[in-house]
């Protein structure tokens, strides 16, 4: 009998209704991950446009709204779906309550996905100027195209916040103690440099090999960074006893064990080597295979961060 | 005022009557709990002893629910209930992620939060909340903290030094109070489930958060439909063989 194996002052839960299990599950993690490439690539944008001229990366000015605008639609799209009364997503803006970071960051992130979607279009229309050359609405496009320049210093402003406000709803999630870290904030940060740089990295092969260079060098800085905050986090960090607990099922090879690890080896370590290498030696395709695996092991971490603290009873 | 709530633990005998008058009364589906009383047994055999803890919503005066709550769908009453306006409620879950107790279910039948009013409606109307009520040993104490001479406050007042709360780390100031708890009742990390040596049931985790009938397709389509007819016959899995599975993800 398991009574007899137990000390005597500790306690056996003998009747309880169903909890429940997780309940921010994948469609959340979709949701973090494809926000940090739709900021990511702004802000990783950004830093290339001030180092280098534009002629070097010649597809930048399209294709950094474009993959920008794609990303934050699957982001908004996966929002939606998780609620349980999409159509009531109005309700943000018709009743907003704004001591909630989800509030908060969905008027933001709604804000920054409509200035992205004016710069994809001035964007596009620029970099194809015989498409649709008659269309009306192409025409007066195009003759606002100085107001993408315009408008980007604030885009890139606005990626920061937009960037950061998931931290704050998992800082406002006060159940679940895993998250209640600042070092929330600054792995949102280096999750949207990461993933930034593997996007423009995907994109870069007519660019200049010192464009490709300072890809590879964000891209080694962020994952660097990011591993040596998880495994802060994971071994060394004095955390709430609900934190420890969390952390030390999975310590003990619980579920999420091998999903994290694989994400860190795939997403971190071997993506940190290979664009080190990469900014001594231009190789694009070896490049091109840090990107994927960088965007896969960001996508394994988040997932496992999300889903642990999940899996502890509140009561 | 402020309403508060004590459930002396000493008194308690386990008959889950105000689970089952919570149920009845606030139209509670199955599958979903405002109120429940856990069972622990402490100690090692023959010397063991078990205790009976009613859980419920703690009504805190700093609630994380309302403070992440996008749509001001839980929110405060002037008497301190912490209320839920289900109309409102768009259904993100967020007040489930940070309320500390898991006082919080996606109500089946409605998909949207629901939890524990104190049975806002009937103190409306100056009567007791039906957990109140159905308790043979008035091992619940309901009334207004802010009047020293009010029941609760008297009772707290006789039972300084043993009255507790749930978590007071999270500085989330509960209104709901325990006579005669300890860690090993109120504390969840002191508590071992050990799957396979429960009385009832070894079901640990739900299977869906919210309606199990209504796929992601279907909430999209919900304004469209007709009217389903959901009774609690709909929430029973039969078949069910559930066990602790930590791979299942709630209402996905």
């Amino acid at each position: 009998m398991v009574e007899h194996g137990i000390n005597a002052t500790q306690a056996i839960v003998t009747l309880d209704v169903a909890l429940p299990g997780i309940i921010w599950g994948w469609m959340i993690t979709l949701n973090m991950w494809a926000k940090s490439i739709g900021t990511g690539v702004i802000l990783v944008g950004a830093f290339l446009l001030y180092r280098h001229k534009k002629e070097e990366m010649p597809n930048l000015r399209w294709m950094m709204p474009l993959i920008a605008f794609i990303a934050l639609n699957v982001f908004l799209l996966f929002t939606l779906t998780d609620l349980h009364h999409p159509y009531r997503m109005v309700n943000i803006f018709l009743h907003p309550h704004w001591t909630s970071a989800i509030t908060v960051g969905a008027w933001m992130a709604s804000l920054f996905t409509g200035l992205i979607t004016v710069m994809m279009l001035i964007g596009g229309f620029d970099a194809y100027p015989d498409f649709r050359k008659n269309c009306g609405i192409a025409k007066s496009i195009r003759g606002i195209s100085p107001f993408y320049e315009k408008i980007f210093p604030f885009v890139v402003f606005l990626a920061i916040p937009v960037t950061l406000y998931t931290a704050i709803i998992m800082a406002e999630s006060s159940a679940r103690e895993l998250w209640q870290a600042p070092a929330e904030v600054m792995q949102m940060m280096w999750a949207a440099f990461m993933a930034g740089s593997s996007a423009l990295i995907l994109i870069s092969n007519k660019w200049s090999a010192e464009a490709r260079k300072d890809l590879a060098l964000v891209l080694a800085i962020a994952t660097f960074f990011s591993f040596m905050m998880y495994m802060g986090e994971y071994f060394f960090s004095f955390k709430s006893s609900e934190a420890e607990a969390t952390l030390a099922f999975v310590h003990a090879g619980g579920a999420y064990n091998t999903e994290f690890w694989f994400g860190m080896v795939l997403g971190f370590i071997i993506p940190f080597f290979i664009a080190v290498s990469s900014m001594k030696s231009d190789n694009k395709t070896l490049l091109r295979f840090a990107a994927i695996l960088a965007l896969v092991g960001l996508y394994m971490a988040k997932d496992v961060w999300l889903k642990i603290p999940q899996m502890l009873n509140l009561s | 005022m402020k309403l508060g709530f004590l459930v002396d633990l000493n008194l308690c005998m386990g008959c889950k009557g105000c689970e089952v008058a919570c149920k009845v009364e606030n139209e509670v589906p199955l599958g979903s709990w405002r109120l429940r009383v856990k069972y622990i047994d402490i100690g090692t055999f023959p010397d063991t002893s078990r205790s009976f803890t009613p859980l419920r919503c703690n009504h805190c005066e700093s609630a994380p629910c309302e403070r992440i709550c996008p749509v001001s769908a839980l929110h405060y009453l002037e008497n301190g209930i912490v209320n839920i306006d289900s109309a409102r409620c768009i259904g993100c879950a967020g007040c489930m992620m940070a309320c500390p107790y898991g006082a919080i279910y996606m109500d089946p039948e409605t998909n949207t939060a629901d939890k524990c009013t104190y049975c806002a409606h009937r103190v409306e109307s100056g009567m007791m909340p039906a957990c109140v009520v159905i308790c043979p040993v008035q091992a619940n104490i309901f009334g207004d903290i802010d009047d020293d001479n009010s029941h609760i406050s008297r009772y707290i007042m006789e039972h300084q030094g043993a009255v507790q709360v749930r978590k007071p780390e999270k500085h989330t100031s509960p209104k709901h109070f325990y006579v005669g708890g300890g860690n090993q009742t109120l504390n969840p990390l002191a508590q071992q489930r050990i799957e396979g040596y429960s009385l009832f049931n070894n079901i640990t985790h739900l299977k869906h958060i919210g309606n199990p009938h209504e796929g992601v397709i279907d909430r999209f389509l919900e304004p469209f439909k007709g009217e389903e007819k959901l009774d609690n016959r709909s929430f029973i899995d039969f078949d069910n063989n559930a066990h602790e599975s930590y791979e299942e993800e709630g209402g996905h």
